[in-house]
């Protein structure tokens, strides 16, 4: 897992949705960051602007955890 | 609802004020916008926000910044509009000096949820969301508009969040007659209480639009000051006066009836005893020059008190420093209490706060609510020379001692829509 994408997930988690630095894991669900399902789509927007890679309805379907949108982001680029 | 004068009133039943919290211009919470006031001093200052955005008016009086997520929990900055915002801050004040919280400042306990409802009135609700996310559609396409955008600009948003936040699960009610936003939620809260539908009412008015696109279709309708000097812009009643100064911010006050305020021990601050609606029926902004349906709104409180008009020593006045506004409102007076009218003292609170659009008529209950409490009415700041037309005693220069027994403010809304509140002491 790319510890880059993770550092793209923690800036972002913590700038924009107040979340603590630490609480940024890949096994830590969105959920329990306090995340609801409109909020995932607005960090969606907010990953495409670091990583240019966008993650659709399909993809989200799959994700649960900041592990889970990490692998979708590397899938998308391979 | 009797007739005045045909039934035998029940004081049990009439419905009472027990707490009350404001944001505004003037400062953080009911004590410091009284303060304010009565100081006499305005809010309007040069708005860099609005001037870096190329806003045609560049005057405004901001409520104090609230540091969203610290105060009010992660996420809040982002899923809501500062008029939620505000609202909430204000809805806090409110429901702790009535009472109703313990550890949480935002949980209801005591008193039944789901006989607790909500009404709150807004003109424009998510102002500032709109205008960020209509420019993101327009810069970067559809793609990359934020789902979010529907829940911080509906402008039912506010109540629904006090909902949430509260726990109050009962009728809840979001009410726009643009500027008489505020004193019209009051009025229908009042009658949610007196019919029986709700034990206890949260209502008010919240407002948050100082938006580039708002500043420059006021300022094309001509309603604004440009007075260049932000400190004598908003003048109302004065000879000079050239248009209102933008404002924001919140009013928020718990209605009960005074049967179910003494059950639980809250303090009623003072009775709702009369409120008024109309509409002009006459133009889309304007008011007819004699005020007639001013004066009607008005008329309908005082009888709905069910009290002689000649107990009302003081008017809040909309007085929003428009030249056709204040000349309006002084007809509507003249009809309303007629040579009398000298004996009310008239103040507009919005030469201190500016105009808080929906929250105004809830922010100016509050004051005029505050000044029966405190038998003094605050001075109308910058009115220096008043207009020959407007033959009312207004406070000015200081602020005024009054015996009061009856006070009433009105507010009139664009699209011809009127309330008038009477407030007598609890």
């Amino acid at each position: 897992m790319s510890d880059d994408l993770l550092t793209t997930f923690v800036d972002l988690l913590t700038s924009d949705f107040g979340v603590e630095a630490g609480e940024v894991t890949p096994d830590a669900t969105f959920e329990a960051l306090g995340l609801d399902s409109l909020d995932v789509v607005e960090l969606t927007l907010a990953l495409e602007d670091r990583t240019g890679v966008k993650l659709g309805d399909e993809d989200l379907e799959q994700v649960r955890t900041v592990g889970d949108a990490i692998a979708k982001v590397e899938e998308r680029r391979a | 609802m009797s007739a005045p004068g045909t039934a035998e009133r029940d004081p049990d039943r009439d419905v009472v004020v027990t707490g009350m919290g404001a944001i505004t211009p003037a400062g953080r919470g009911v004590a410091a916008t009284w303060e304010g006031a009565l100081a006499g001093r305005t809010t309007a200052a040069h708005d860099e926000r609005l001037a870096a955005a190329g806003a045609p008016v560049a005057i405004s009086c901001r409520a104090p910044a609230v540091d969203v997520d610290a105060e009010l929990g992660r996420g809040a900055q982002r899923r809501l509009d500062r008029f939620t915002h505000l609202a909430v801050v204000a809805v806090r004040e409110a429901i702790a000096q009535a009472g109703l919280v313990a550890d949480d400042p935002d949980r209801i306990v005591d008193v039944d949820p789901d006989r607790t409802g909500v009404v709150i009135g807004s003109g424009i609700g998510g102002g500032e969301t709109w205008e960020t996310e209509y420019a993101r559609l327009a810069a970067e396409g559809p793609a990359r508009v934020s789902p979010l955008f529907v829940p911080r600009m509906l402008s039912n948003t506010a109540a629904g969040t006090i909902a949430i936040r509260t726990t109050a699960r009962g009728p809840n009610l979001t009410v726009n007659t643009a500027c008489a936003a505020g004193a019209s939620a009051i009025h229908v809260a009042r009658d949610l209480v007196r019919s029986g539908t709700a034990d206890l009412v949260i209502a008010g008015g919240v407002e948050a639009g100082i938006t580039t696109i708002a500043m420059s279709a006021f300022a094309q309708m001509g309603a604004l000051s440009t007075n260049p000097d932000p400190a004598v812009a908003s003048r109302p009643f004065d000879v000079a006066r050239d248009g209102f100064v933008m404002g924001e911010g919140a009013g928020i006050v718990v209605l009960e009836s005074r049967a179910h305020a003494r059950a639980r021990g809250a303090t009623p601050l003072c009775t709702v005893a009369g409120c008024g609606a109309s509409a002009d029926a006459f133009h889309a902004t304007a008011p007819p020059e004699d005020g007639a349906g001013a004066a009607l709104a008005m008329q309908r409180a005082i009888a709905d008190a069910g009290i002689d008009a000649a107990r009302i020593g003081h008017h809040n006045a909309h007085g929003t420093s428009t030249p056709l506004n204040d000349i309006a409102e002084t007809r509507a007076l003249r009809t309303v209490f007629g040579d009398r009218v000298a004996d009310v003292v008239v103040t507009s609170t919005k030469g201190v706060t500016g105009h808080l659009l929906g929250a105004a008529g809830a922010v100016e209950a509050i004051l005029a609510a505050t000044a029966l409490r405190e038998q003094r009415v605050p001075p109308t700041a910058n009115l220096t020379v008043q207009d020959p037309d407007i033959d009312l005693d207004v406070a000015a220069g200081a602020p005024r001692d009054v015996t009061l027994d009856a006070v009433l403010s009105a507010s009139m809304g664009f699209g011809g829509q009127n309330a008038a509140l009477v407030l007598t002491p609890a």
